[in-house]
């Protein structure tokens, strides 16, 4: 039944698959950080944060799959797959960084705002020293989340071509007609790398919510 | 705009197979939400052993990897064929099945003790509690959270194209292959699927607003039709499916 030998053969191959499938998640993830932090405070910004919302709602509510496929096929071909997949990753979970950034903003006590105003600290002050460090320390659990969140939808960017680890195990699978053992490796793998980092996220959120 | 009309029948056919596997998704991970969040609530450690390794395994899965495990690697493993519409819809309702099951756990232990507390005192038996005390109180608390489950699942529907559904992802790479409209290609199936969403949105506000109104309480968010456009509120652990 299970093939043992062919299981080690392709290891290598499978792991060096799982290490784009990393990466693309970490460079993603940077993207969805920085990206959703700029999206939570323009929104606080009369009339270009509704356009904002409405741009990124559009985002939030269509498929990651067929947006990847689409900036794949419109985007110039010298543009790598990997880039693409990075950008469009880290764009569409910055929708749901930024509202999560946003819940905690808006849970900062009002009276830190007036408190900030009424010492006449400029804006850089009032966001840099007052309301962000309060804000985001608040939300740390739920953006964790969706890293493991990215992490899981790292295998769609085998629909553009990138080598990631689902890419490797079709590949791998259909050279050596042992898809069973190729596809429930990968679910191995994914269960390994997802479920430590599960126990993690739910340790930080213990650290965070007496605070 | 043109191109779009006349190719409009070909999309509501690609729209009709994601409403398709939306609805049979959902239905497969509300039923497996609510038997697994059940146990996981239950105090002897069996049924919670049991719930822990479902919602672990499953949710820690990728949908598309356990999509291709169902239509690739079962069908050696076992002999067995699944066609691939239904294959798509349990692998959807298996995974997203796992985060509804923790929705439903949080949602049962929420419910303020002394309620439970009463139902002991008026010699209740365990399914009088759980049917007439617990559950209503539960529901109308992970409702908003299924809206987002929901509206993930329908986007992870995309996936199934990649498994050979002929679903809207799939007429959008037909229309595109046919004509060379890749942008207008896109961008209709694109609008459909935001179209679907919002359908979706509206109708789970419909769902909390009467499970708030049983239980006596006032809708969050107010009320009126603004009120129901709205996306419901991005909770910790809720997203991420597909």
């Amino acid at each position: 039944m299970w093939d043992f030998e062919f299981t080690l053969e392709v290891m290598p191959d499978l792991l060096e698959g799982l290490w784009i499938t990393v990466q693309a998640t970490v460079m993603g993830y940077l993207i969805a950080l920085a990206l959703g932090l700029a999206i939570a405070m323009v929104r606080r910004v009369p009339y270009a944060g509704g356009v904002v919302h409405a741009v990124m709602e559009f985002i939030r509510t269509t498929p990651l799959l067929v947006q990847l496929v689409f900036v794949f096929l419109v985007a110039p071909s010298t543009v790598s797959g990997m880039t693409i997949g990075v950008v469009v990753l880290g764009v569409h979970y910055s929708a749901y960084t930024a509202e999560v950034y946003r819940s905690g903003i808006e849970g900062v006590a009002k009276g830190q705002w007036e408190a900030a105003r009424a010492l006449s600290l400029p804006a850089r002050r009032t966001w840099g020293a007052i309301v962000l460090p309060q804000a985001i320390r608040k939300v740390i659990p739920a953006l964790g989340n969706y890293l493991i969140a990215m992490f899981k939808d790292t295998p769609l960017l085998f629909a553009i071509g990138v080598a990631e680890l689902l890419t490797q195990a079709q590949r791998l699978g259909a050279a050596n007609f042992r898809v069973v053992e190729m596809y429930t490796l990968v679910g191995f793998l994914f269960l390994i790398v997802s479920i430590p980092s599960a126990i993690l996220i739910r340790r930080l959120e213990r650290r965070y919510a007496a605070v | 705009m043109e191109f779009l009309i006349e190719r409009l029948p070909l999309y509501l056919d690609g729209a009709w197979v994601t409403i398709q596997l939306t609805i049979g998704g959902s239905a497969l991970a509300f039923v497996l939400a609510m038997v697994f969040g059940t146990l996981g609530s239950m105090k002897h450690w069996l049924p919670r052993a049991v719930a822990t390794v479902y919602v672990e395994v499953f949710r820690g899965i990728a949908a598309l990897v356990l999509m291709f495990w169902m239509a690739y690697a079962l069908p050696v493993a076992t002999g067995f064929q699944l066609e691939d519409r239904f294959a798509a819809i349990v692998a959807l309702g298996l995974n997203v099945g796992a985060y509804g099951a923790e929705v439903v756990r949080a949602a049962i232990n929420a419910v303020p003790k002394a309620q439970v507390e009463a139902t002991v005192a008026l010699n209740m038996s365990w399914f009088q509690r759980t049917r007439l005390v617990v559950l209503p109180q539960a529901w109308a608390q992970m409702l908003p959270t299924f809206g987002n489950l929901v509206i993930e699942l329908m986007k992870a529907t995309a996936v199934a194209y990649l498994i050979g559904v002929a679903d809207l992802t799939a007429v959008a790479q037909q229309m595109r292959q046919g004509t060379g409209e890749t942008i207008i290609a896109f961008v209709g199936a694109l609008i459909l699927y935001y179209l679907i969403a919002q359908v979706l949105i509206s109708g789970m506000r419909l769902l909390e607003r009467r499970a708030n109104r049983r239980l006596g309480r006032t809708p969050s968010g107010g009320t009126g039709l603004s009120a129901l456009l709205k996306y419901p509120a991005v909770g910790g652990g809720s997203a991420g499916v597909g």
